[in-house]
């Protein structure tokens, strides 16, 4: 599954799938924890809840961060938002851009009738 | 009935679509009311370019546009913006094919990406396509987050020309 992951828009949703993964974001959402903790809420294996983790980590849904022998995770929002914001602002400048370039577009076909007028007269 | 004047119906306005196609793809697309022919014209003819490439909204200026339409001709667009430094894109045209097909390099960093751009009229309407081949995954991911680490300066300031424009339309 992970190795047909080809965008973070695609990860994100890979991840996004499973519904224990779903429960741990909503999980993180109210307050860090280990994975200890959240194999412990989930009723799962700390090995289960690692791959878990995992995965939603490579969606950069969340991050880790290792303490002595003590995982922590919290929510890692920002790369899906920072990818979405981004690819908007740079539609919105191909979209101001695309304005201006139909306003030339219909100047030349203006521009192309007069001078066909022109030949016939 | 309708009190709307039927001499000059409201155009429709044609919509610009970005998506990132694949790790190392960006696929930007609309569609312009005339015939490919005219369409190409408006990006091959500096007199016409300068006209649009630099819109108003972005807050910045095009300060000179050299190009060299064929292949193996060179490009060079300076843009300036409120008295900072300039900044320049620029590379080399790989392939032309009239009314259809525009490909070109973007030299400005040394993992720039191959823009294609190709031009297809339908009932006298053109689709335009413009695609954009990262060379690696890392640097398309680089260009779209910004700040982080091991990005060429240059994204950093298309970035920043993005953030401008991004605030300006906002407040429009």
């Amino acid at each position: 599954m992970v190795q047909h992951i080809r965008t973070p828009f695609d990860a994100s949703f890979a991840a996004l799938s499973d519904a224990t993964r779903r429960g741990v974001l909503e999980q993180l959402g109210r307050a860090d924890a280990t994975i200890t903790d959240l194999a412990g809420k989930f009723h799962m294996t700390l090995t289960g809840m690692k791959k878990h983790v995992g995965v939603l980590e490579q969606a950069g849904l969340v991050t880790t961060e290792k303490v002595g022998r003590v995982r922590t995770c919290r929510l890692g929002l920002r790369r899906l938002e920072e990818e979405a914001a981004w690819i908007e602002r740079y539609r919105r400048l191909w979209d101001a851009r695309f304005d201006e370039l139909d306003k030339v577009v219909e100047e030349l076909i203006r521009k192309e009738k007069v001078d066909g007028r022109k030949k016939r007269e | 009935m309708d009190a709307r004047r039927e001499s000059e119906p409201a155009p429709l306005k044609n919509r610009t679509t970005v998506e990132r196609k694949s790790e190392r793809e960006l696929v930007v697309t609309r569609t312009f009311n005339g015939p490919a022919r005219l369409v190409f014209e408006a990006w091959t003819t500096p007199m016409l370019l300068k006209r649009w490439w630099a819109p108003r909204s972005t807050g910045v200026s095009l300060l000179s546009c050299d190009v060299d339409v064929r292949v193996g001709g060179r490009y060079r667009f300076e843009f300036g913006h409120e008295g900072s430094k300039t900044m320049a894109f620029f590379g080399r045209y790989i392939e032309v094919t009239p009314h259809s097909r525009l490909v070109w390099t973007n030299d400005e960093s040394d993992d720039g990406a191959v823009t294609t751009v190709t031009f297809e009229e339908k009932g006298g309407k053109t689709l335009l396509v413009m695609h954009e081949l990262y060379p690696a995954k890392e640097t398309l991911d680089g260009a779209i987050a910004g700040m982080e680490g091991g990005m060429p300066e240059t994204f950093a300031q298309l970035d920043e020309l993005l953030l401008t424009l991004g605030t300006s339309v906002g407040q429009s």
